[in-house]
């Protein structure tokens, strides 16, 4: 992870976040670079998702500098980040184009012209025929890649994916990682991932930070930029990613 | 890429089975009998319990008539009958209409200055407890024996279900979609119009439908505190007349107009809340 300042899209300087009593984040330090992709991995409750929204700023922190591209103030860094949450949360009441589309409709553009604009990725993506499809007519996997759409089409450098296919059955989730991966390489964006299984960060990143158990404190970066080749099959059970794996679960400690 | 070709078609294979496919119409018959059926029978059978009884004890027609002298009083009051309708559906429609608009708009500015909200809220419950009925006499006092009197009293009646529903169903938003639109460059505006209101439009219109059972007893209480006109006017003018059936064939005026416009409620319903999933219809 090396480069100058310059180069890093988000760069955490000693953050910290307390909710109360509870110790959420005791002074994260991670550096992402410039088009890159950090794989975030770490024990459900760590303050993983404190973190992204951090960032994202969603959140204030209380102690600790917080930088996205040049911009510092929660406001600043709302307008540079794009966050995709566990749950697709795709608005019900929508057609799947017009949830994708929805960023653009916010920033004022006419319904027609996001919708234009939105439907090439649709047919690039696997997509095509479900533009006027409601959500709940939908599959899980197929509602994720709505939802991941929607946030590439906000348009912003920097992408926060948060646990994206968390939900979604083993089956279904090592489609969506193929499919992840093709349209990161697709459209390339500075994406910070979230994940609570190390293989998924290893494959779908190139550096693997691992967060302890709260309060988070960052204990670990495994470099995974191995730029293996093959089908997913093929990288996961090789030699060079199992070891990466063992070097990621020994600094989890588990 | 064969698996993810596999679940694509698998997912349009689904969305064929869910898109709502028209049924045959033999299945269309059968499922309105279902849902209209047995209401239909029950009322069918009370009408012909009530005729046999009122028959079989030679009750006299100004005490009570059966179902069938009813029906051919509605026929030849239908003279009466048809312009007092006219008037109390107008009053009916239009106080519904301005209830709709104002509890609405006021749900909507409620939910966006939650001082006035706190503020509001408390006095909107405390109103309930006004009979508002009992004003009725005092705005024909104030207003004459024209509309506007029968138009308010409406309008408070069914005021109350809408707002109310409103404010619960703007508040009930799942708040990760407020954040997830705010992370999408979302102004409140965008948040109001593309989440918070179409989420709660299904509440939205169960006040509403609610209202619609509400509203012609507003109408018929403003008409009994001072008209010339209206089915409330023409059971109050056949009372001392013992013209029973006709009292009764205003009622059966009155009901329609009710049912018609929960009937419309629920249809503007579906058409604008096609996204939540209906069992069988007007339940």
């Amino acid at each position: 992870m090396a480069g100058t300042a310059d180069a890093l899209a988000i760069e955490l300087r000693e953050v910290a976040k307390t909710f109360g009593e509870v110790v959420a984040l005791a002074g994260i330090d991670l550096s992402v670079p410039n088009q890159s992709r950090v794989g975030l991995v770490g024990p459900s409750g760590g303050g993983k998702t404190t973190l992204l929204h951090i960032i994202a700023g969603l959140l204030e922190a209380d102690t600790g500098l917080v930088r996205v591209g040049d911009a510092t103030s929660a406001r600043q860094r709302l307008a540079r980040c794009a966050l995709m949450p566990q749950r697709d949360l795709l608005l019900p009441w929508r057609t799947a184009l017009d949830n994708a589309a929805v960023a653009l409709q916010n920033r004022g553009m006419p319904r027609a012209e996001a919708r234009n604009r939105t439907r090439p990725l649709f047919e690039r993506f696997g997509l095509a025929s479900f533009e006027n499809a409601r959500p709940a007519q939908l599959s899980g996997g197929m509602r994720q890649r709505v939802s991941f759409l929607r946030t590439l089409m906000a348009g912003k450098d920097v992408l926060l994916l948060d646990e994206p296919f968390g939900a979604l059955d083993s089956i279904t989730r090592a489609q969506m990682q193929e499919w992840l991966l093709q349209a990161m390489d697709a459209v390339p964006r500075t994406v910070l991932l979230v994940t609570h299984d190390v293989e998924e960060a290893l494959l779908l990143s190139r550096h693997v930070v691992v967060l302890s158990e709260r309060p988070g404190r960052v204990v670990g970066i495994v470099d995974a930029d191995h730029g293996f080749e093959g089908s997913r099959r093929e990288i996961v059970t090789s030699p060079e990613f199992v070891t990466l794996k063992e070097q990621a679960l020994e600094a989890l400690g588990s | 890429m064969s698996d993810a070709a596999r679940e694509a078609t698998d997912d349009r294979a689904r969305v064929r089975r869910l898109r709502p496919a028209i049924p045959a119409r033999a299945t269309r018959v059968a499922s309105y009998f279902g849902s209209y059926g047995p209401p239909a029978l029950l009322t069918l059978g009370g009408m012909g319990l009530w005729e046999l009884i009122v028959r079989l004890a030679h009750v006299p027609e100004y005490l009570l008539p059966t179902p069938s002298e009813i029906a051919v009083d509605m026929k030849t009051d239908w003279p009466v009958l048809e312009p007092a309708l006219l008037v109390t559906l107008r009053e009916i429609l239009l106080g519904f209409v301005i209830s709709a608009a104002a509890g609405v708009g006021l749900a909507v500015l409620l939910h966006l200055f939650p001082v006035a909200r706190r503020a509001v809220y408390p006095l909107l419950i405390g109103s309930q407890t006004i009979p508002i009925i009992v004003l009725a006499p005092i705005l024909v006092i104030l207003l004459g024996y024209g509309i506007m009197p029968k138009l308010i009293i409406v309008a408070l009646i069914c005021f109350f279900p809408i707002v109310v529903n409103g404010i619960d169903g703007l508040r009930s938003v799942d708040g990760e979609l407020i954040t997830m639109m705010r992370t999408l460059d979302a102004s409140r505006w965008a948040i109001l119009r593309r989440v918070e209101f179409p989420a709660a439009l299904p509440s939205i219109f169960s006040g509403m439908r609610i209202a619609a059972t509400f509203a012609s007893i507003g109408a018929v209480f403003g008409e009994w505190s001072g008209s010339n006109q209206g089915l409330g006017y023409v059971m109050l003018a056949a009372t001392p007349n013992l013209l029973t059936a006709r009292i009764f064939a205003a009622i059966v005026c009155l009901t329609a107009i009710a049912l018609t416009l929960f009937g419309a409620v629920s249809l503007l319903e579906r058409i604008f809340v096609p996204w939540v999933p209906r069992g069988t219809p007007m339940t």
